[in-house]
């Protein structure tokens, strides 16, 4: 079934097997384990997953146990997109070869932010110049919370993480997060969408639409972590709503460079007084708290402007823009 | 020996006869990144893809990291895969060297050896791969072109051994072998096929009891490359310490076996004894010197002296038993070495050969010479001079037990 025909209604994703089972060691409120498993449910046929070193890899791995009920690989930290190279080109020649029975093998690849933004980009970069057949996941939980919540470049602007502690000289991460997607656009690739679990309809959608398109398809998904972010973990999944509804976080897909606004996002784009205000997600999150102290009141509203002036950017790619 | 099927005698540089090689191996997927002097196997083996002489994915990485990165994969995948590098790009594979060797993934791989910046430089010393001498892959070093098209084809069927299913790594001295044309004669298509065969699978048992091709297949989803900690980590470890015990017996083996198709064998395949057996003064060594080492063995056998050569063909797994059978008869051997280990007292070559005579019935002196570092010119003349300097020793003794050929103090 194409993602036309399959409406991934709750019955369909319930009655699917899961690829990535329970009994892994993720956090209580783990969004990126979350995340795993509505990518999985997404798969349309025979899949080999290969995953960068991370939390998700470290939760689901251990000898001599499994999470994975699909053909799995690990190598290093950089290497999701390079491995995912030469499995897809292993499968290639071998079909050719007539030494792979099924007529199609997806491969999936998925990095934390570290693997994506920072270690992972020229591994990534490369696979998608080359033009491979696969589909890069990226779970961003914004900092490198596997080895203990240190920046990375997917960290917000103002965050506290324990290597941009926010101190009494230095307000948290100084840096801007780095506009990933917009990488991925400019690599002129077919296909290159957000993602938040809260809407995982959208999520599994787009999980399948890359999978369907021929040649690279970036999938970039935020996926709150409570360690990380110091969120209370009952509100993980009311922090990937929140992260949409403010406009910190835009849904939106790119098919071969032509960008959309997908519906959630739309919504807002269409009636702009929905659009809630970025305090709504940043409070009640930790590494944000000297936001809301005596101190916090202009970087508050910098981080309001930030936002603001991505949506506006995003609102005119996707020719939604106001006219004035 | 003689061989049993008609060869074809074609002039070639070291690298052109790896990529002919791999050309008639049924490599599945190509996975590599351009470097000196590693450039000629890159270069011709795109000509093969590009002609359509090749059933092989061919895959031009961004980096060499990621061209093992690919090459790991493609063979975690059931594909015959080959990578060629030297120098920094060996180095920036470091990390990746370690979990091919851990995936227990046959992957073959030429080092066109070259020596490692800074200073910078593209010419030929060991520096390279002796460094990776730890990270789990069979290292063998080659004395010439033809050795080099040679010990690639065997290369595959060492490595997917399953008693052994480790990556090989095939080392030719850079320009020194990777750039000078020899005459090299080369099976038939066919034949080398035959010899390589198509790469087959162990079988491995699952948890559920049931047996199955060790490697990613949708229709029996293993994972690979775990993470295990202090429960079992120490495991794997071992068991790759045991492949490469395993390696030894196959390394001969595989070296006999293509004798009889070839007509050419290197030694016993682990190490080349020559004129040792009476021997009074011998020198290890590894690579191409061992061509010019040889006919200097022949003029001083001439001459009266009693000298001899051993070549290290294999140096991951250390043929322990074959250097200690050849040397211990030897009252003064000399250890050459083109890397050096700073600081360490002597070359790797050195420390290794004399740690395993530590273990001999008579001790013979053991010196090292390091030499011909970022390509440096080694003469006869020179090398000659070594074989004096050893039978200085066995009148006077050892004075300084590490000496540097051919450089200016």
């Amino acid at each position: 079934m194409t993602s036309q025909e399959w409406k991934f209604t709750s019955k369909d994703i319930a009655a699917k097997p899961d690829l990535f089972m329970s009994g892994h060691r993720a956090c209580a409120g783990c969004v990126p384990a979350t995340v795993m498993r509505l990518v999985m449910k997404a798969t349309r046929g025979p899949t080999i997953v290969t995953e960068a070193t991370g939390c998700m890899e470290v939760v689901s791995s251990i000898y001599p146990y499994t999470s994975w009920a699909t053909p799995w690989l690990h190598t290093a930290f950089e290497t999701a997109a390079a491995n995912a190279s030469g499995i897809e080109a292993a499968l290639k020649i071998m079909k050719k070869k007539g030494k792979v029975k099924q007529d199609k093998v997806d491969v999936i690849a998925i990095a934390g932010d570290g693997g994506t933004y920072d270690i992972g980009i020229q591994a990534l970069s490369g696979a998608v110049e080359r033009g491979h057949d696969f589909l890069f996941v990226l779970y961003d939980n914004e900092a490198y919370m596997n080895t203990g919540i240190q920046r990375s470049g997917g960290t917000p602007h103002g965050a506290s993480t324990t290597t941009t502690p926010a101190g009494t000289a230095v307000p948290g991460k100084l840096e801007y997060k780095k506009p990933i997607a917009d990488i991925m656009v400019a690599h002129d690739m077919p296909y290159v969408a957000t993602a938040s679990p809260y809407y995982w309809r959208d999520l599994l959608t787009k999980v399948r639409k890359g999978l369907e398109v021929e040649g690279p398809a970036f999938l970039h998904v935020l996926a709150p972590c409570p360690r990380g972010w110091r969120s209370d973990p009952a509100k993980s999944m009311e922090y990937s709503k929140l992260a949409v509804e403010t406009c910190v976080f835009p849904l939106w897909e790119s098919v071969n460079g032509q960008c959309q606004l997908s519906v959630p996002s739309r919504l807002i784009a269409l009636a702009p007084q929905k659009k809630k205000p970025v305090a709504d997600y940043l409070r009640g999150q930790g590494r944000f708290r000297h936001m809301f102290g005596p101190q916090g009141k202009k970087l508050l509203e910098e981080m309001q402007l930030i936002a603001d002036e991505k949506w506006q950017r995003i609102l005119k790619k996707c020719g939604m823009e106001k006219q004035p | 020996m003689k061989s049993l099927v008609k060869q074809e005698k074609t002039a070639m540089s070291g690298d052109e006869a790896v990529a002919f090689a791999v050309k008639q191996s049924d490599v599945d997927v190509v996975a590599a990144y351009p470097i000196t002097p590693q450039t000629i196997i890159v270069e011709k083996f795109s000509e093969y893809v590009a002609n359509g002489e090749v059933q092989t994915e061919f895959v031009c990485t961004e980096s060499e990291h990621s061209a093992l990165a690919a090459s790991l994969a493609a063979s975690a995948t059931g594909a015959r895969a080959f990578t060629a590098t030297a120098s920094a790009g060996l180095a920036l594979m470091h990390e990746m060297l370690f979990v091919t060797s851990g995936c227990r993934s046959p992957v073959v791989m030429a080092v066109a050896n070259r020596a490692l910046s800074a200073p910078l430089n593209i010419h030929g010393d060991h520096s390279d791969s002796i460094a990776q001498r730890d990270s789990g892959w069979i290292q063998l070093y080659v004395e010439n072109a033809q050795e080099a098209y040679d010990s690639v084809i065997q290369a595959f069927r060492i490595a997917e051994d399953f008693g052994v299913m480790l990556p090989v790594m095939v080392g030719l001295d850079g320009f020194t072998l990777s750039h000078t044309l020899e005459n090299v004669e080369t099976l038939p298509d066919d034949v080398t096929k035959e010899f390589v065969g198509s790469r087959l699978l162990p079988n491995i048992l699952t948890h559920e009891g049931k047996t199955v091709p060790f490697k990613l297949d949708p229709d029996n989803p293993m994972t690979m490359g775990p993470i295990a900690l202090q429960n079992y980590y120490f495991e794997f470890k071992r068991q790759q310490d045991e492949a490469m015990k395993n390696a030894l017996a196959v390394i001969q083996n595989i070296n006999d076996e293509y004798a009889e198709v070839s007509g050419r064998k290197y030694g016993n395949g682990l190490v080349e004894v020559y004129q040792l057996e009476d021997a009074e003064v011998a020198v290890v060594c590894m690579g191409s010197t061992a061509g010019t080492m040889k006919n200097i063995v022949d003029e001083l056998r001439q001459e009266g002296v009693k000298a001899g050569l051993l070549r290290l063909r294999t140096f991951r797994p250390l043929p322990v038993e074959e250097i200690r059978k050849a040397l211990e008869n030897v009252k003064a051997v000399a250890v050459l070495d083109k890397s050096l280990s700073f600081g360490g007292n002597g070359g790797a070559v050195f420390h290794e050969v004399r740690h395993v005579l530590y273990d001999a019935k008579a001790k013979p002196y053991v010196v090292n010479y390091v030499y011909g570092l970022g390509g440096r010119d080694a003469s006869p003349t020179e090398l000659r001079g070594i074989y004096n300097d050893l039978l200085q020793i066995l009148e006077k003794g050892v004075e300084n037990p590490i000496q540097y050929l051919g450089l200016r103090e």
